[in-house]
């Protein structure tokens, strides 16, 4: 059991957790994740370690409530506890000194985004970091990224924050821009997302890293549902990622895969918010 | 009292035929196909063992059980008897009992099946266990004998680092186990199915050893939350169990496609995470009427006969050798072949083919014709050329094996592995570190639930001699 010491709210859908998990805070490095179920009989859930502190033994975890599962997650109130954390899993991002990066990410990719920027400017490098999200409401953390960038950049769809539009438009004038070309990009976001920005950097020859999340169920190695063509090798995200080198990645592969339960899990999610009473409208779980 | 038979009438009892559920009925669900003997049909069988002198049956097994012992003690009505001897010699005897392939192993030596049928020694085993499970009160207490003051951890909570952990809590060890997954019994957990090996033999066996005062920490990845280097500096041993792992791939066009699984991850969906069976398990599964699961091992027949309880019209495995090579258990392939499974032989896969939205379709395949020995003695399978034919699937489960695990291995580079990625290990059991100790499928590759438990009742041993010598500084 892994004791839930808060549990905050912080935009549509998105938590921030903190965890009691001694061992993980202990031996955790940015870039790792840890797989979570809450109870008996729920999913396991792949989670990236936004944060830890060794000394209070805590993680510190982002979630979105996208599935049933995670809507269960977020759903448990500070005091209530975890069933299972299991981690840290993956490999540590590599923190070395590149100069200039960029640090780009969508959506809830954002919270996996933050140890890797705060990493990168801890490593000396120059740190601009765009952010991106459907609306003001769903933009999250540009406090703490503004701390820790250089510069920090924020884009919305429908342009209630920042600049209107997406995260790519900044990028292409920063790449285009003699003075403020990096030496390295890094994605992490919805797969479209990350796509593009593979896509732009790859005619410039920019080192590009994604941070990718596909379907996972034990994260050591062992079952294979994580796998992913890196150029003409497949290659397990659990154990040989999460992170890859942007421009070998099979994006539509990967986003091909990660659709392969979408019918079930709309149906448990419906379910969830019901049991949880976010709806009124009568659902049924096949 | 039973009457004493004498040795024409020995002789002239027939094998015992374990009643098991009709294929129909357990088609639709994930009971044991196997009920067990009745103590009436134990009885009897116990009696057709001629006790033979030189126990030709013994060497077979791995872990070395008592075979014509506790066999006698059944035969003269001593269940208690014949229990506490099985138990001593093999402490998953309820699990041996049910996966062993007996028929390779003791059975195949047995005197009896020179001429005739050997005696079911392994339905003998599953009887006396179950029995003890039920009569614990009937036996002498299992307790661990005092305290040594030295502490082990054992890694994975399979069959290897269950009897490891066994062995060394009786011994008067303070045993510790890590396990990755969130529940105990790996491989007996996740893998087997449970019309193979009920959960609740699993948990029983786990709460024996709790009851025996071992500790079981699940969650707790080796190489990841604790390495091994930490493990040393808290502990006097360390015995490695974390088993196989890592999928080998099919190599083949089309291994991406939504529906392709790796047995691994069917499996674990289906047994630890209950998907598909249980409508507690929000874990999803895709299900669809025409399954094909590429390999001819125990894993294959598992995982289609699995995807048959889950509702597959045609549920096929597709093998590339003939059923003269199959390595699967013959109980395991007569079961499915009961249960409407299709055997596609001599064929091998070499595409598969996708609808217009990335979903399987069908297998591209080849067939086979086998030519001369290979490397394991096995004749090779050879394409016939121009025989390529498609097989409708809308899943295909790639069964062909496992590699070795390198999450451990990686992170305790003192450990000398083998060119397979495999823990090298000296004759006892010892890795190339000083009191770590390592056994089952990590070191052997894929292997069976037996040898692995052979493994874990030797490194108890070892492991013990070793404390012994090494006094704790
Ligand atoms: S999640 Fe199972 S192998 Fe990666």
């Amino acid at each position: 059991m892994f004791k839930i010491i808060s549990n905050d709210n912080i935009s549509e859908n998105l938590h921030k957790m903190v965890v009691l998990a001694p061992r993980i805070a202990r031996s955790r490095k940015p870039g790792q994740f840890v797989i979570v179920r809450l109870t008996e009989g729920e999913e396991r859930i792949p989670l990236t370690i936004s944060d830890a502190d060794p000394e209070a033994g805590t993680i510190t975890l982002f979630v979105q409530a996208a599935g049933a599962s995670t809507r269960n997650i977020v759903s448990t109130e500070a005091g209530g506890s975890i069933r299972d954390v299991a981690g840290p899993l993956g490999n540590p991002s590599r923190i070395i000194f590149w100069g200039r990066v960029i640090c780009v990410g969508g959506g809830v990719g954002t919270a996996v985004l933050l140890p890797l920027a705060r990493a990168l400017r801890e490593a000396g490098n120059d740190v601009t970091t765009i952010i991106g999200a459907r609306s003001s409401r769903h933009i999250i953390l540009s406090d703490e990224l503004k701390r820790i960038s250089n510069a920090l950049i924020v884009t919305t769809e429908d342009g209630s924050l920042g600049t209107k539009g997406f995260v790519t438009t900044p990028l292409a004038n920063l790449l285009a821009d003699p003075e403020h070309v990096p030496q390295a990009v890094f994605a992490v976001g919805p797969v479209p997302m990350m796509k593009a920005i593979a896509e732009m950097t790859r005619i410039k020859a920019i080192e590009t890293i994604a941070s990718l999340n596909p379907i996972m169920i034990d994260g050591t190695g062992m079952c294979g549902g994580c796998r992913v063509m890196i150029g003409e090798e497949i290659r397990f995200a659990c154990v040989d990622g999460p992170e890859f080198n942007a421009h070998l990645v099979d994006f539509d592969g990967l986003s091909d895969r990660m659709s392969s339960y979408r019918a079930e899990e709309t149906l448990n999610f419906k379910a969830a918010e019901c049991k949880i009473g976010l709806t009124t409208k009568p659902c049924v779980k096949s | 009292m039973r009457k004493i038979i004498t040795p024409q009438e020995r002789m002239a009892i027939k094998r015992v035929v374990m009643p098991q559920l009709a294929a129909e009925v357990r088609t639709r669900n994930f009971e044991e196909v196997n009920c067990g003997l009745s103590s009436n049909q134990a009885f009897t069988e116990a009696n057709r063992c001629l006790q033979c002198k030189n126990r030709p049956c013994v060497p077979g097994c791995p872990v070395g059980v008592s075979i014509p012992e506790f066999i006698c003690a059944l035969a003269s009505d001593d269940v208690p008897r014949s229990a506490q001897i099985l138990q001593q010699d093999n402490p998953l005897a309820s699990v041996c009992g049910r996966v062993c392939p007996q028929e390779t192993q003791c059975e195949r030596l047995c005197a009896r099946g020179k001429k005739g049928e050997s005696v079911a020694i392994g339905y003998l085993e599953r009887y006396v266990a179950d029995w003890a499970m039920c009569h614990q009160e009937k036996l002498l207490p299992d307790q661990a004998s005092g305290t040594t003051g030295k502490s082990v951890v054992v890694v994975g909570s399979g069959p290897a680092g269950l009897t490891a952990a066994g062995g060394l809590v009786r011994l008067g060890h303070t045993v510790t186990i890590f396990e990755a997954l969130h529940d105990t019994g790996g491989v007996l957990r996740y893998g087997i199915p449970e019309f193979r090996l009920p959960k609740k033999i699993i948990d029983h066996e786990v709460a024996l050893l709790v009851s025996l005062g071992v500790t079981i920490e699940c969650n707790v990845i080796i190489g990841k939350t604790l390495t091994i280097a930490e493990l040393r500096n808290q502990f006097d041993a360390i015995f490695i169990a974390n088993g196989a792992g890592l999928p080998v791939m099919l190599k083949i066009p089309g291994e991406n496609l939504k529906g392709v699984y790796a047995a691994n991850e069917f499996l674990t969906r289906v047994n630890l995470m209950e998907a598909g069976r249980s409508n507690n398990s929000s874990t999803p599964i895709i299900k669809r009427r025409e399954v094909a699961v590429i390999g001819g091992g125990n894993t294959a027949i598992d995982c289609v006969r699995t995807a048959r309880r889950l509702g597959a019209e045609h549920a096929m495995i597709v093998y590339r050798r003939s059923e003269a090579e199959i390595p699967a258990r013959t109980e395991e392939i007569r079961h499915a072949m009961e249960e409407g499974v299709e055997f596609v032989m001599l064929t091998a896969p070499i595409e598969i083919l996708a609808t217009k939205d990335g979903w399987v379709s069908a297998l591209r395949c080849r067939k086979m014709e086998l030519g001369s020995p290979d490397d394991s003695g096995r004749r090779r399978p050879q394409a016939v050329n121009g025989s390529d034919f498609e097989q409708p699937a809308g899943i295909v489960i790639n069964a062909i094996g496992t590699g070795a695990n390198p999450l451990l291995t990686a992170t305790a580079p003192d450990i000398t592995l083998n060119d397979q990625g495999n823990i090298r290990v000296n004759s006892n059991g010892e890795t190339s570190i000083s009191g770590v100790f390592a056994g089952g499928d990590i070191v052997r590759g894929g292997a069976t639930v037996i040898l692995a438990m052979g493994d874990g009742k030797r490194a108890a041993v070892t492991i013990d001699e070793y404390l012994g010598q090494h006094p704790h500084t």
